[in-house]
């Protein structure tokens, strides 16, 4: 038969039964639960604390090389191309296809209501407070943001970073101002031109499903630009470009590991940048529209 | 004196890597620094150029420029050979505008003839095999002629014919640029050709300090253990305990 020691005294009970109901506990669904989602917590908080204290070495860079006249303007237009050239199919497409999409929806049942006159200015309302900004910087997030956060985690675990310092260049002055610099400058010209290709493709829609004729279409969308929506969407639009170009090398910037941390951060830049341009968008909405 | 290590340590997460690390490398001199992997070998450099801070200790640096050689290269690999040699002397502020486009050509040509890779300026770094990679990051970090030069395995993945070319150039350097170099290794054949002093780290602590042709001839327990590549001795692998024990 096996013997079993037996317990000395009473604290030596109280001490076994602590570490055994430790151990239950460490098993436990709940403390598994509570174990991920504090380490989600302090990764959320890292990465916000990190972020607010590159916006404000990148303001602060963005300052100074423009006062003593060191801004690498080579790598902005570089990247200001990058910005509103390569991003550009993608984020017309996205736009067009959102209008065409309301325009379908919107244009048939106002026409059976007998306002086919007011179709127009419905799609250039919707289209300047909302859709068109909205929806490049959705469209810009994935082409350049999740662009941005991969190639700096790539440079980050591949020592470029590293080599960057070591050649006595800031990282953040030759990664983050250009590209925050060009989102910032960009971002309006791309909401431009995509809200007004929106508009095209939704006076296209509305003539293909509720025949609303081109002369009615137009002049009720000169009725419905308002120049406050416009300069509100061009102020939002170029806040959003820098907050993407921002976060995104943030992200990609926090990268460690290889592979895995590079993908990641590219997931972390697309959830966070989405986030920040929801709130930004409801910021102006409250500060302009209520 | 060009680099003085003065009780030097540092810990990762409550590890300590290095404890009360000191050395001394003089000018134009080249120190090998040997151990086991994880021992805090490219740690000591890291510290040595500013990447990281140490926990407590010292390090005195002679005036002048640090260059660093990393391990696979780090070349910047949206840029063509030319301007990653070139960046530091068109990127760091103090010497933006320095230099024309001409003149940079003509260091970068230099630079490059001095190891041994003329005509490949166009040339994107995915397009250089290993060994070409790794002059050319010599190259790269040569061109501000720095004082003290850091190699971080520069020949680990090479070929022993590429390893032997960049062993010539290392010391090829130390004699042009009288450079004092630190170069991390695990070869011997490194050691031998290239270094005036070794050093052997295990468990955060230097436990061998010498000559090569001491250290190969004679040296101490560990230095044994590291020549002969032997599982048994006084340095256990991460991992190799006998799980009975």
């Amino acid at each position: 038969m096996k013997k079993v020691p037996f317990p000395q005294n009473s604290d030596t009970i109280v001490l076994m039964n602590y570490s055994k109901a430790l151990d239950i506990l460490k098993q436990s669904a709940t403390y598994n639960l509570a174990k991920l989602l504090h380490a989600q917590a302090e990764d959320f908080f890292e990465t916000l604390g990190e972020m607010g204290i590159r916006t404000l070495q990148v303001v602060k860079l963005i300052f100074s090389d423009l006062f003593k006249r060191e801004m690498n303007w080579k790598l902005v237009i570089d990247q200001c191309s990058r910005f509103a050239v390569d991003s550009l199919p993608i984020t017309l497409s996205i736009v067009g296809m959102s209008s065409i999409i309301i325009s379908m929806q919107v244009a048939p049942e106002m026409v059976k209501q007998g306002g086919e006159k007011f179709v127009g200015m419905l799609m250039a309302v919707v289209m300047t407070r909302e859709l068109g900004v909205i929806m490049s910087g959705f469209a810009i997030i994935s082409m350049i943001g999740s662009a941005y956060a991969s190639e700096i985690a790539t440079m980050r675990v591949t020592e470029q970073v590293d080599a960057l310092k070591v050649l006595k260049v800031n990282p953040v002055d030759y990664l983050f101002v250009p590209r925050t610099v060009a989102g910032f400058i960009m971002m309006p010209f791309v909401v431009i031109i995509a809200s007004a290709f929106g508009l095209l493709c939704g006076g296209v829609a509305a003539f293909l499903s509720a025949h609303v004729s081109r002369l009615n279409y137009i002049s009720s969308l000169w009725q419905g630009l308002y120049i406050k929506d416009i300069s509100v969407a061009l102020a939002k639009a170029a806040c959003f470009g820098a907050a993407i170009a921002i976060i995104s090398s943030t992200c990609g910037y926090l990268a460690y590991g290889g592979a895995k941390g590079v993908g990641i951060s590219t997931t972390k830049a697309v959830v966070w940048s989405f986030v920040a341009i929801c709130i930004i968008d409801y910021i102006f909405a409250t500060i302009f529209f209520f | 004196m060009s680099i003085e290590v003065k009780n030097l340590t540092k810990s990762f997460k409550g590890r300590t890597v290095l404890d009360d690390i000191s050395f001394r490398v003089e000018d134009g001199e080249i120190l090998a620094v040997v151990g086991l992997s994880g021992a805090g070998k490219s740690t000591i450099l890291k510290l040595i150029c500013g990447l990281t801070k140490p926990d407590s200790g010292e390090i005195i640096v002679s005036p002048g420029d640090i260059a660093m050689v990393f391990q696979y290269s780090a070349l910047f690999d949206s840029l063509n050979v030319e301007d990653n040699i070139a960046f530091a002397l068109t990127e760091r502020k103090e010497f933006k505008n320095k230099y024309t486009k001409e003149q940079l050509k003509e260091i970068v040509a230099q630079k490059l003839k001095l190891v041994g890779l003329e005509g490949i300026e166009e040339k994107m770094p995915h397009e250089l095999s290993g060994g070409m990679q790794k002059r050319v990051s010599f190259a790269r970090a040569i061109v501000t002629d720095p004082n003290t030069i850091l190699y971080d395995e520069p020949t680990a993945g090479l070929d022993p014919v590429s390893s032997t070319m960049i062993e010539d150039y290392i010391v090829r350097l130390k004699d042009e640029l009288h450079a004092s170099s630190i170069i991390v290794t695990h070869q011997l054949s490194t050691i031998q050709r290239c270094a005036d002093k070794v050093i052997m780290l295990y468990n955060t602590k230097i436990v061998y300090s010498g000559t090569p042709q001491d250290m190969i001839s004679g040296g101490n327990e560990y230095t044994k253990q590291f020549i002969t590549a032997c599982i048994n001795g006084p340095m256990k692998v991460a991992g190799s305990e006998d799980p009975e024990n």
